[in-house]
């Protein structure tokens, strides 16, 4: 006859739990997240002071590095524990629209262009923070960024933007003596460069940064805009069509064709692995080829050359996109948040933050424009003037969430790209008018 | 018949016996007016149903009338919504992207359910052959139904890559190996422009769509074969059926069950994909990609525009509607049978 084995009813092998203390245990843990649920706070003994910062993920891996290293720095400071989650630049704006409607998730956002505008609901009253940073100092088109209705929604961190990215010894052996100046220099150059075998490499793809980066100015340079003073939808005109037909010569005669699809690391490869001799792109390239040359053919870094924007009839142009931080207003750290960015604008904090980005981005305000780390390296100094030709989306219109959606829609870029595919100008044209009302013109 | 001694009815001990008696003597009363209520069938039927009840209410029914109350409001994010009525659906209708939207959805979707059930079908055909390491290929074949469609979809975009294309080399190498043989010169060859041009770029959607829904249809249609008894074929033989004939006339009848429900499950997933065209093409080039959920997930996410984009999403609906009603009926009627 089988031994009955002890207490096995009750479930006590050992070493194990019983089944009463399990259902005790799991009904206590049950409770407390059932509690944090209902209250939103966490139980007394899990509690400690944190700051969560969201933030893009830097196409400068030590600028990363070092938001890290910074972020630790204060919180040791401050007493708190401090975590810096880098994602993608295309998806910040998925992960704040989850947060701001889920009223959960980091203190801080860090929001590009004027994307504080679309999620102003969300976020706190920053003037008190601006005016004590630098006030009117700041650079126009970056507060317009973060400016709502009289309201600033965040604080301006940096700003970056594109230069051409050329190399110096393709340049030459094809015989281009000067650098492009207008766009029609630039696409007799590409010409050349194609010719050649290693052309223009441009995106007009769905990707945040190089695709608008290309698309507005080129717009601008030509006097085309998609909406003027008033709002009112202006894209229809003969300066967006000498700009349209411009792109379509240009495209065939002097890019690389299978750009269209491209995101903002596209480029950074083609150029290094030599299929391309030129490209609109921040500094990253240069700084893969300068400080990790191991990865590159040897001596790239000194044959990489940049180049503003071309000029057109209307000027020369570049978009400027802001990198701003902003408070939650569901955050419970906002005073830790505050202190958070006032430390990470400090003189000497900024100018780590600065340096180590060697050029890649400008200061929020012009004072950073005189800072010796512009000087050290010539093939970076160019990007010292972005500023000057620095324009924001949206253009002549308010800065405000229309122009936000418009960006995040492309429909300025996909007029220019439905135009490379072969749709006439005229119909790519009266296509980007009426999406361009469809979001300028809603009740 | 020699009757059967008391204790013999019962496998317990009376040990266990008194155990359970001392047990019941001890249980509170509440206790037992809830083993007593339990006792009955109908309400054990209920209680058991409501973990799953619970699970559809939350995870389905909640987010669905959240959507449906979502779509009829103009709510931005951080913003309160209004109620706008049906105008965020009008409002869809006058844009081209969505119109062209639509048009990319049904196209996808018909073309990969399609593709996947014709190449399942025949995959699952040879799969049901006496073949050496029958199970361990079975078991590779599921391979691009496991690996998360997020990170095969990264492998994909490095193949489609319009720099590093491993099909654009392979195709160029072919190309200049063909020169070589007809001692010609066909001119420079660059490859297709996989993503980078409408046509490719829907092309690659939907092949990657195929490849990961495959072995879904196969493993499936497989199980299907497999209950085929081998004497109809037996019969097919005497009577002369050629290969497509017993396929046609055999095969395919007695799957057709399991081949519906298949067919519509994977009809309802892809009219509803999103990664694929997310990590591929995020709708580009100039939205000839764009599918409803990716869409609605840039209304949505990217502009904040919540109203719209569950207006977008909804839009899904009622389409997959119908075609689920149609699965259930058609079902229905073949249990009837």
């Amino acid at each position: 006859m089988p031994q009955r084995v002890p207490q096995q009813a009750g479930g006590n092998p050992a070493g194990g739990l019983t089944r009463r203390a399990f259902l005790s245990t799991s009904m206590a843990l049950a409770a407390a997240a059932g509690a944090e649920f209902v209250t939103g706070q966490a139980p007394a003994l899990a509690q400690t002071r944190t700051l969560h910062v969201l933030e893009w993920s830097s196409f400068v891996p030590a600028a990363d590095v070092l938001r890290d290293q910074q972020g630790a720095e204060f919180g040791k400071q401050a007493g708190v524990k401090v975590t810096i989650e880098h994602i993608n630049a295309n998806d910040l704006l998925a992960r704040a629209t989850a947060a701001i409607e889920g009223r959960k998730g980091p203190d801080i956002l860090q929001l590009l262009n004027n994307n504080p505008h679309l999620y102003a609901g969300g976020l706190e009253d920053h003037n008190q923070l601006i005016a004590e940073l630098g006030g009117d100092k700041f650079y126009p088109f970056i507060r317009d960024a973060v400016t709502v209705d009289g309201i600033a929604r965040g604080v301006p961190y940096f700003f970056g933007g594109g230069a051409n990215t050329y190399r110096k010894d393709i340049f030459q052996k094809v015989g281009i003596d000067k650098l492009p100046d207008t766009w029609e220099e630039h696409l007799a150059a590409g010409k050349k460069l194609k010719k050649f075998g290693m052309p223009i490499g441009q995106t007009l793809g769905h990707t945040f940064g190089d695709a608008p980066g290309f698309a507005y100015p080129l717009l601008w340079s030509f006097g085309g805009l998609e909406v003027d003073e008033k709002g009112k939808v202006a894209i229809n005109s003969k300066e967006t069509r000498a700009a349209v037909d411009f792109v379509k010569e240009f495209w065939f005669a002097a890019c690389d064709e299978g750009g269209l699809a491209w995101d903002d690391t596209s480029n950074n490869r083609a150029f290094l692995a030599e299929t391309i001799a030129c490209t609109l792109n921040g500094a990253s390239i240069y700084f893969v080829a300068r400080y990790t040359p191991e990865k590159t053919v040897p001596g790239m870094a000194d044959k990489i050359g940049h180049f503003l924007m071309p000029r057109g009839p209307a000027g020369r142009f570049h978009t400027v996109g802001p990198f701003s931080n902003c408070i939650t207003t569901y955050s419970e750290n906002k005073d830790v948040a505050k202190d958070y960015i006032r430390y990470c604008h400090q003189k000497e904090v900024y100018e780590k933050f600065l340096v180590t980005n060697k050029g890649y981005i400008n200061g929020p305000l012009p004072e950073w424009q005189e800072h010796p780390m512009w000087e050290a390296d010539p093939a970076i100094t160019i990007f010292r003037e972005l500023p000057k030709y620095g324009r924001r989306a949206g253009y002549a219109g308010p800065y405000d969430r229309k122009a936000a959606e418009v960006w995040a829609k492309y429909i300025v870029v996909d007029m220019f790209a439905k135009v490379v595919q072969g749709e006439s100008p005229q119909n790519s044209i009266a296509w980007a008018e009426q999406e361009l009302k469809n979001v300028y013109e809603r009740a | 018949m020699k009757a059967l001694p008391n204790n013999a009815v019962t496998t317990r001990s009376p040990g266990t016996l008194a155990s359970a008696e001392a047990s019941a003597r001890h249980r509170s009363p509440w206790l037992a007016s809830i083993s007593a209520w339990l006792e009955n069938e109908a309400v054990l039927g209920y209680v058991l149903m409501t973990p799953a009840l619970l699970l559809i209410v939350v995870f389905i029914a909640y987010p669905f009338s959240l959507g449906v109350g979502l779509s009829l409001t103009d709510k931005l994010v951080g913003k309160p919504a209004h109620f706008i009525g049906l105008r965020n659906f009008t409002h869809l209708f006058e844009s081209q992207i969505f119109r062209t939207t639509i048009w990319n959805t049904v196209f996808f979707t018909f073309s990969a359910t399609v593709l996947k059930a014709v190449l399942g079908m025949w995959l699952a055909v040879l799969l049901n052959r006496k073949i050496r390491f029958a199970r361990f290929i079975r078991a590779s074949v599921l391979l691009p139904f496991i690996v998360p469609t997020v990170l095969s979809g990264l492998a994909w975009l490095w193949m489609f890559d319009a720099t590093f294309s491993v099909f654009n080399w392979v195709l160029r190498w072919l190309w200049q190996t063909t020169e070589w043989l007809f001692n010609a010169d066909f001119g420079y060859f660059r490859g297709p422009r996989w993503l980078g041009d409408p046509a490719w770029a829907m092309f690659s959607i939907i092949m990657v769509n195929t490849w990961r829904g495959i072995p879904f249809f196969a493993i499936s249609f497989l199980a299907g074969l497999q209950t085929v008894p081998a004497e109809l074929y037996d019969a097919g033989d005497i009577d002369g059926a050629t290969g497509w004939q017993k396929f046609w006339h055999i095969t395919v009848p007695l799957i057709k069950p399991i081949a519906v429900v298949v067919i519509v499950f994977s009809f309802v997933v892809t009219f509803a994909d999103f990664q694929v065209v997310y990590v591929l093409t995020r709708g580009g080039p100039h939205n000839s990609t764009h599918l409803l959920a990716t869409l609605a997930y840039q209304l949505g996410m990217g502009s904040g525009n919540l109203g719209e984009g569950a207006a977008v999403a909804l839009f899904m609906f009622p389409f997959l509607a119908l075609v689920i009603l149609w699965q259930l009926l058609y079902l229905r009627k073949e249990g009837s049978q």
